[in-house]
């Protein structure tokens, strides 16, 4: 029998098919979580970093990204956990932020704060709260707009 | 070296776990609905960081107990938690005094726990420390914001500083399992931290126009064991109830 080994480049398109379960106009490539794909002879070993520790979403990323490699037909799988080094918001992907933004949530910055409205554009902008609807989100509003918005913490 | 290894996990563990239930006891209670998000979210954290610690004091104690076993199956006296961190809630003001209090302290062990020599421990720290600095800057604002606010929110922030005092020592209190692990390269010895917590706290609490007491009795009895005060049985009832009634309950 022949075992036919998916190429990791391949792996990497499907991964980067798999939505985030709580922000799905990403995907976990975007998202940055991804640390790892190889062959370790025929076990596919991907290697997954959390985002916060304690985000209820680590589990349910590991269940998707089992499903979605199943469906494409991989058998032997390993999902490895990584935590150092620690995940950072410098690895979402610039598509990731771009896409962030167009659904509403102003993209991280070192600078701390958003630099603008996701909606009006306006650079007019305070902060309600520190935390937000998940883990990874904290809570602003536009003063121009006045629409409330979500951005994305920066660690 | 194993077992204080353990024993030195299971402080680090219990002490977020602890303060993650205290502070979960604010959810739909909280003054605002933001402090209410925020308080949970911190509390979020905080289990995480405890899955970390508990789940790699069960590996290293090797008798096949994982963290929700060293959470929910141990009685009072197998804790090792801060004193500081059973406390009773109190109002909204001493929750995050306490919580001020103890962030500045995680923030500061974590950096050195950054480096041990066990680099399961380093890589956890390396991952904490970064939400510990988040809710440092939430914690450290909130005791500026109330400290130097009205008459009212002041006197219960000076209030809430000055009963929480003598339960700040115990923190820099070192034994045994201390020295141990400061002989492995594993973690720092907690006396010396202190200075570092000071220059941090007294920044803050300067800011927010309270004093800082100047005693120096220290209640101990939390991290060894020894002595929990009664309010940690209280929480554990309410805490470990449902898996003691219904052992290894899922859903
Ligand atoms: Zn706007």
């Amino acid at each position: 029998m022949v075992i036919t080994r998916p190429s990791v480049d391949q792996i990497w398109v499907w991964l980067d098919n798999v939505p985030d379960p709580e922000i799905p106009v990403i995907s976990l490539v975007d998202l940055g979580v991804i640390r790892d794909v190889a062959w370790v002879n025929d076990v596919l070993e991907v290697t997954v970093t959390p985002t916060y520790s304690g985000c209820p979403a680590t589990s349910i990323i590991n269940l998707d990204i089992e499903t979605a490699l199943r469906d494409h037909g991989v058998k032997y799988l390993k999902l490895k956990r990584q935590l150092s080094p620690a995940w950072t918001t410098e690895w979402l992907s610039e598509r990731g932020r771009a896409k962030l933004e167009d659904y509403g949530i102003a993209p991280p910055r070192p600078a701390g704060g958003p630099e603008r409205c996701p909606q009006c554009k306006s650079k007019n902008v305070q902060r309600v709260s520190q935390f937000g609807s998940t883990p990874c989100k904290a809570q602003w509003r536009c003063s121009d707009c006045l629409e409330p918005f979500d951005y994305f913490k920066c660690i | 070296m194993s077992s204080a290894l353990f024993e030195y996990l299971l402080r680090l563990g219990d002490n977020t776990l602890i303060l993650s239930h205290r502070v979960s006891e604010w959810c739909g209670l909280a003054p605002v609905l933001e402090e209410d998000i925020a308080l949970a979210n911190t509390a979020l954290d905080l289990i995480g960081q405890t899955q970390m610690w508990l789940g790699l004091a069960g590996e290293v104690e090797g008798k096949g107990r994982d963290a929700d076993a060293l959470a929910f199956r141990r009685d009072v006296w197998g804790f090792r938690n801060l004193l500081l961190l059973e406390r009773p809630n109190g109002d909204f003001g001493k929750t995050m005094m306490r919580q001020f209090l103890f962030d500045a302290f995680n923030v500061v062990n974590l950096g050195y726990l950054i480096k041990s020599s066990d680099p399961r421990i380093a890589a956890i720290a390396e991952k904490a420390s970064k939400e510990a600095a988040y809710h440092l800057e939430r914690s450290g604002d909130t005791v500026i914001g109330l400290g130097d606010g009205t008459e009212e929110s002041h006197r219960r922030m000076q209030d809430a500083l000055d009963e929480l005092w003598p339960y700040v020592g115990e923190m820099f209190a070192s034994d045994t399992v201390d020295a141990e692990m400061v002989a492995a390269g594993v973690a720092p010895d907690p006396q010396t931290l202190r200075k570092e917590w000071n220059e941090i706290t007294v920044r803050y609490l300067t800011e927010a126009t309270l004093t800082v007491p100047d005693g120096t009795f220290a209640h101990k009895g939390g991290k060894t064991g020894v002595q929990h005060t009664e309010h940690l049985g209280h929480l554990l009832t309410s805490m470990q109830w449902l898996q003691r009634a219904y052992p290894d309950a899922s859903w």
